[in-house]
């Protein structure tokens, strides 16, 4: 089963008003779309990073790696913190990444911070939504998994995602499949169902791994009771509708100044959604259009006489 | 009917310079589409993780899709609203919009890394109704259908005159005088997917506004792009119907292409104002000024595939002069082929970029190569099968 159903349906209702011109719902004010509510559901797993605790020791990197299958970076490696000059993102072969951002900034210490970067999880997630085959699914469990026998590589998913994520194995030419974090919930992962690798390996408990909506009470407890360590915003709560990952920042630092994005907290397949079910409610519209076009094509027609004797073309 | 000038193969020489041109295009694409199938897309692209998509999809789909609307439009205009005056361009735009698609098909194959799934969408365990691009895949699939069976008259015309076979002959009398009755079923159905899939295109990037600048990013895409296809429709007719006369020295067929591109001035009018209004309601002309790369190609679009046509096609001697025509015409055209490039390319500003996307040369190669390949096509049936109506020309004995 997949959370999305729960808000299709309420949002198929709501599309109801729709003429021929399904285009012409595009009109409506974005609002429309804000006030939608994405509700997790309560069994809906997730992971909540505490970003001042992370030392950047890419621990979390070698285990997912490792779940994954990928070449694992060796302790001399992980030591190596030349890496941090340039800004990695998740790829096909390495599914998380570790950046390192200048700290400093009121009641902070002046040491470095770092973020680990993957997958979201997204509540409502805009690869599922833009998937032309549904490759994409959305666990009630939480992860975004993907299912490379459906997969045309078509590369829709990698435009959609607002986060940037789905990555593509251009190097592959015959089987190339899309690429990026499950929450260890892919087939083949050892621990598949369990608590995911990164989550398991990391030193400094800067992951903790648990129900979206524990994790979400146990982040603003943080904040409330930690307020000179933390920022008030947890990351992934509302964004795109909010995410399975949550993050909590440093005070004085803003999420934008660490990597994150600036995102809206609308999730953006609403915005397609809402014309696409609108242009084909219960298939209304295009038979009425169908109808439609057909009564000129009879009403129209020169006369009677010679329709019957032409041959069309 | 009978007052029409009837369909009939073009009786000229096919080997020509340009079409030796055309071969060798042809044969580079051929050459890139090995290197591509045997090594992947890595090798012959330059797509990276932040853009996924690159001149295949913009032009060999997108813009082509957009190209190939004559063949509803018109369609439209002489079947169902049945100007009967414009009988005889149907078949040529009926035949760019069946190769139009066939290649969208051809050319999508190159882009997609599992090609050999294309055929998924149609089966029920891939069906995604939440998908935009389902929507455009399963009216493209079922479009395609609907025009080679409004195209088997054509070659059913041109086996009847096939002296040799009298078996084959009666067959295709009988599949005529069928096709004839149940027509309209599939014409109705080809304006109603067009509508669908055209529309429908112009909401794929709506669901990444962040991505997108907002000099595209509105709401009303879907809308937009359906109105331009109906703008763009006639004029890709003009332009190739005067190309085609000009090629085979025929005289370009202004009694015809003149009283169409009234049509013309409308439907450029109607699009301009739904663009312009979609700026001023969204306010996003401030970006106009911002000296990006982006608004700089967003008034090239507007200025020189929009207005200047528009402004051209208003004079009675624009419409009446083959030259003038035709430039106005290759505008529009111009214009929503660089529509189609802004927004699924221009437009398109993804997070994380390590280096702006510009198509390598064997990308340039293919969408080349597939447009050569077309042409050859095209010509190879007009000289084969009765497609063009021309006064000038003569049945040819076989």
């Amino acid at each position: 089963m997949v959370i999305v159903n729960v808000s299709r349906r309420g949002f198929l209702k709501k599309a109801g008003a729709v003429g021929l011109g399904g285009s012409l719902v595009g009109l409506a004010p974005d609002k429309a779309i804000a006030s939608e509510v994405i509700a997790a559901s309560d069994d809906s797993m997730g992971v909540l990073v505490d970003i001042p605790n992370c030392i950047g020791c890419r621990e979390c990197e070698a285990a997912c790696n490792e779940a994954n299958g990928f070449e694992v970076p060796t302790e001399e490696e992980l030591k190596d913190k030349s890496v941090f000059a340039e800004h990695r993102r998740p790829g096909p072969h390495n599914h998380t990444t570790v950046n390192q951002f200048p700290g400093g900034g009121d009641g902070v210490e002046a040491r470095p911070i770092y973020v680990k970067a993957n997958c979201f999880h997204c509540n409502k997630p805009a690869c599922v939504s833009a998937c032309i085959v549904g490759a994409f699914r959305k666990l009630e469990s939480g992860p975004v998994v993907y299912d490379a026998w459906k997969c045309m590589g078509c590369r829709y998913c990698m435009v959609a995602c607002p986060f940037g994520i789905p990555t593509y194995e251009y190097d592959n030419p015959l089987t190339p499949q899309v690429r990026k974090c499950t929450l260890c919930s892919n087939e083949g992962n050892p621990n598949k169902g369990g608590v995911p690798a990164c989550v398991k390996t990391c030193p400094k408990e800067c992951l903790t791994y648990g129900k979206r909506n524990d994790l979400l009470a146990r982040a603003h407890e943080k904040i409330r009771s930690e307020p000179d360590a933390y920022a008030t915003h947890v990351y992934g709560e509302h964004e795109v509708g909010g995410t399975s990952w949550l993050y909590l920042a440093p005070k004085g630092a803003s999420f934008e100044e660490l990597g994150f994005l600036k995102l809206g907290t609308a999730p953006p397949p609403l915005r397609t959604e809402r014309i696409q079910h609108g242009i084909f409610k219960y298939f209304i519209p295009p038979l009425a259009w169908y109808g439609l076009l057909g009564a000129v094509m009879w009403v129209a027609r020169p006369n009677a006489d010679a329709a019957m004797g032409k041959a069309e073309s | 009917m009978s007052e029409h000038v009837l369909p009939m193969p073009v009786d000229r020489k096919f080997f020509t310079r340009g079409v030796f041109f055309l071969l060798a295009l042809a044969f580079c694409m051929f050459a890139v589409a090995a290197v591509r199938f045997i090594f992947g897309l890595e090798t012959v692209t330059n797509l990276d993780q932040q853009h996924p998509w690159g001149i295949w999809i913009a032009i060999d789909v997108g813009t082509g899709v957009a190209l190939a609307a004559g063949g509803f439009t018109t369609a439209a205009l002489a079947h169902i609203f049945h100007r009967e005056h414009y009988h005889v361009i149907t078949r040529p735009a009926l035949l760019t919009a069946m190769l139009g698609y066939t290649f969208v098909g051809i050319g999508l194959m190159f882009d997609l890394g599992r090609w050999y799934n294309i055929w998924h969408p149609v089966i029920p365990p891939c069906w995604q109704g939440d998908s935009v691009l389902f929507e455009v895949g399963m009216c493209v699939v079922v479009y395609i259908n609907v025009l080679y069976i409004e195209f088997l008259p054509i070659v059913c015309d041109r086996l009847e005159g096939s002296v040799r076979f009298p078996t084959l002959r009666r067959i295709c009398t009988y599949l005529n005088s069928i096709l004839a009755k149940v027509m309209f079923v599939f014409i109705i159905a080809g304006v109603v997917l067009s509508c669908l899939h055209q529309s429908s295109l112009g909401n794929l990037m709506v669901i990444a506004p962040w991505k997108w600048h907002d000099l595209w990013d509105t709401q009303i895409s879907s809308l937009l792009f359906l109105l331009s296809a109906f703008m763009v429709g006639f004029p890709m007719v003009i332009f190739e119907s005067i190309f085609v006369s000009w090629s085979f020295k025929l005289k370009p067929e202004m009694e015809i292409l003149s009283p169409l591109a009234k049509y013309v001035v409308f439907f450029t009018g109607l699009y301009l104002a739904f663009k312009i209004g979609d700026m001023l309601v969204r306010e996003s002309y401030v970006l106009l000024v911002e000296g990006s790369v982006q608004s700089v190609c967003f008034i090239i679009e507007m200025v020189f595939g929009l207005i200047v046509p528009f402004v051209m096609l208003l004079s009675d001697r624009v419409r009446a002069t083959p030259r003038l025509l035709f430039t106005a015409s290759l505008l529009i055209v111009l214009g929503v082929a660089f529509n189609r490039i802004n927004v699924f390319l221009i437009a398109y500003q993804p997070p994380y970029t390590v280096k702006s996307y510009f198509p390598s040369i064997g990308e340039i190669a293919v969408t080349v190569g597939l447009i050569a390949t077309l042409m050859l096509v095209y010509r190879l049936i007009v000289t084969y099968l009765p497609v063009i109506s021309h006064p000038e020309l003569t049945p040819r004995k076989t």
